[in-house]
């Protein structure tokens, strides 16, 4: 009986519609996995397994990927080769099992921290500007607010590689090519646009009964936009300093185009590890799966602030 | 605690007057008691005190000294809102001691975990102190809120409609309360309602707003028994006061447009036949629903009351009110 209750109700999906919709999220989870599976099994294969064909699924590890992207490497004739002293170190060994000897350490790690830097400092620029910029968008009588929105907003209209020319030719005048502060800067007033947008969103839906309630229990404005405001905008800015690191994380034209020496970051600079040497796949996807861990981790620590539904419920409307 | 004077206060919102010209005391101690209708101005006067609004005109001052020029926090005011407001982020024992943190406050901690826990206390929720805000029922919140307003000393009490999302019994409990925290305290309170009963019991002043202008400010019983127009009169009495054309019961005074009979007003027994037309019990009164011609009124009798519909009776005014055309009172 309660088989055939249940199978006619209204609200709970039937077991079929269960199944397919089960089926459709494990197939397309896989699709998804899929590439991010690859370049991650790449980057333990030896040079030999990454370009076999069937590719292997099953494989001995090997951490030749990863040595290579943090070394460059020299080869030496093979009467020299014999003459020195063994291997001091696993590292060591691993690239003598290829034929070359150690020469120094690579630049990724520079280009890593590179990528570091200027991910997580614009990130942070952007929110805080986009914050106090959507409150005040928000809570202020501000004159031509929506005409000063619309404008903030069209600097996305366009892409912005589209400017690249003369952000290139301003920079190089304002002597900020190749700096960490230029691409701080250039990827903030990219992302400006999206977190004042999606921030003042999220502002506008705190109730200003709560800062009201704050500047009468004794606090200024500041105080209460810091211990009122700011814990309940949290789910917001968690989602849009997300959306910021990624793309200043994975910007890539105006990396190719403004960094080259010093201030390089990790996009521009992994497709060139494949020159070192041949063609080395594993040091690729080391790179590459090296490259994901960040912003993977920023997201996995910002998950709870994701869920909403912190405030619900707490004013009677 | 400390005197706040309104004088000539007015303020809109874009083409909505909400306050006109209001001046008005509200005396050191007092429990002042704002009704009126949805949109007459009351919730404006609390923000215009509190300083969350600047007035369009006029002057308010506290113990003396003009505030205009004050940040809320700067005019050591209470409020409670109609909302709750309260911080969802915060636990109920952050939320009561937020107050108590402030920079304008900033108690020590030992004394802030007194003065919280005597609050809960008085408001029934010591064992609630550790939730979050966003758990508690809408009674609790509103306790909560009300609470958060105790803790502190401020120089006036500012309530918006505090009693009015809780049960019959927890509202009597806290009438109760808040006027014993009146007493004990010497506060001053500005309270608006819509209940007639928190008006009655509570206030030692009511002020009854009409549209943004302040109508009448005096006692309960003067707005009770001497209402300086119709409307007025018919902001206090259950059963509404009865309003009819002044000639309902034959000689009127001259210029009367109307008379004004409060139950009381009505002595049974005789007069002019009216016709029962519904009969009421609520318990500890009986409503009668009465036909007089073309009019219908309505009148109190005993609980007990063996009258019944279709039943005739009758009646005659005893010292009623008159208004003139203006619904002013003669």
């Amino acid at each position: 009986m309660s088989n055939l209750s249940s199978s006619w109700s209204v609200t709970e999906p039937s077991r079929l519609s269960k199944w397919v919709a089960g089926v459709v999220v494990v197939l397309y989870t896989f699709i998804t996995l899929l590439p991010l599976v690859w370049i991650i099994s790449t980057g333990f294969k030896s040079g030999q397994d990454s370009i076999s064909y069937p590719p292997k699924v099953v494989f001995e590890p090997s951490l030749e990927g990863y040595v290579n992207l943090f070394t460059t490497r020299t080869r030496v004739a093979a009467e020299e080769f014999q003459k020195l002293p063994p291997a001091e170190t696993w590292y060591d060994q691993i690239v003598r099992d290829q034929g070359m000897v150690i020469a120094g350490p690579s630049r990724f790690g520079e280009r890593f921290m590179n990528s570091v830097i200027i991910g997580f400092g614009s990130t942070a620029l952007s929110i805080l500007l986009g914050t106090l910029a959507a409150y005040a968008f928000s809570r202020f009588k501000v004159p031509l607010k929506d005409d000063l929105l619309f404008f903030i907003l069209s600097t996305r209209m366009m892409p912005p590689i589209a400017v690249a020319i003369p952000i290139y030719l301003m920079y190089r005048e304002l002597g900020l090519s190749d700096t960490h502060l230029g691409m701080i800067l250039l990827y903030t007033a990219v992302n400006i646009s999206l977190a004042v947008w999606l921030l003042k969103g999220f502002i506008d839906e705190i109730p200003r009964e709560y800062e009201e309630a704050a500047l009468i229990d004794g606090y200024t404005r500041f105080q209460a936009f810091r211990k009122v405001v700011l814990p309940q905008a949290a789910t917001g800015i968690a989602s849009t300093a997300i959306f910021c690191l990624i793309f200043a994380w994975n910007e890539y034209a105006f990396a190719v185009l403004l960094t080259s020496g010093n201030a390089q970051t990790a996009p521009p600079f992994i497709p060139t590890i494949i020159g070192v040497g041949g063609q080395d796949w594993p040091a690729v996807a080391a790179g590459a799966t090296l490259f994901l861990l960040p912003v993977m981790i920023f997201t996995i620590l910002l998950r709870k602030h994701l869920l909403r539904g912190i405030t619900f419920g707490a004013v009677r409307k | 605690m400390a005197e706040v004077t309104l004088s000539n206060l007015s303020k809109s919102y874009g083409a909505t007057q909400a306050l006109s010209d209001v001046t008005l005391t509200i005396p050191d101690g007092a429990f002042v008691v704002l009704l009126g209708p949805t949109g007459a101005g009351k919730t404006t006067t609390l923000r215009l005190i509190a300083g969350l609004d600047r007035p369009d005109a006029g002057d308010i001052r506290i113990g003396g000294a003009s505030v205009l020029a004050d940040t809320p926090a700067q005019r050591d005011v209470a409020m409670v809102f109609q909302q709750y407001s309260l911080y969802p982020h915060l636990t109920v024992r952050e939320n009561l001691a937020f107050p108590l943190r402030s920079p304008m406050i900033a108690m020590p901690e030992p004394q802030i975990a007194q003065r919280v826990k005597e609050v809960a206390e008085v408001l029934r929720i010591p064992h609630k102190l550790d939730n979050k805000a966003t758990a508690l029922s809408g009674g609790e919140m509103q306790r909560v809120s009300i609470g958060r307003a105790l803790v502190r000393n401020p120089r006036i009490y500012l309530m918006d409609e505090p009693l009015s999302s809780l049960d019959a019994k927890l509202r009597a409990d806290l009438r109760i309360e808040l006027k014993r925290i009146h007493a004990d305290m010497g506060a001053t309170f500005l309270y608006v309602t819509h209940d007639q009963i928190e008006a009655m019991t509570m206030a030692t002043h009511v002020g009854v707003l009409d549209q943004g202008r302040l109508a009448q400010f005096g006692t309960p019983r003067q707005i009770y028994e001497e209402p300086v127009t119709a409307y007025v009169a018919s902001r206090l009495g259950q059963p509404h006061i009865n309003l009819l054309p002044a000639d309902a019961f034959g000689a009127a005074p001259p210029n009367a447009a109307q008379i004004g009979l409060r139950p009381e007003h009505i002595h049974v027994g005789e007069g002019q036949e009216a016709t029962i037309t519904r009969v009421e019990h609520l318990g500890d009164q009986t409503r009668l629903h009465l036909a007089l011609g073309p009019h219908s009124l309505i009148t109190l009798t005993e609980p007990h009351t063996p009258l019944k519909p279709g039943q005739t009776l009758h009646i005659r005014p005893m010292n009623p009110l008159w208004f003139d055309a203006s619904g002013t009172r003669i």
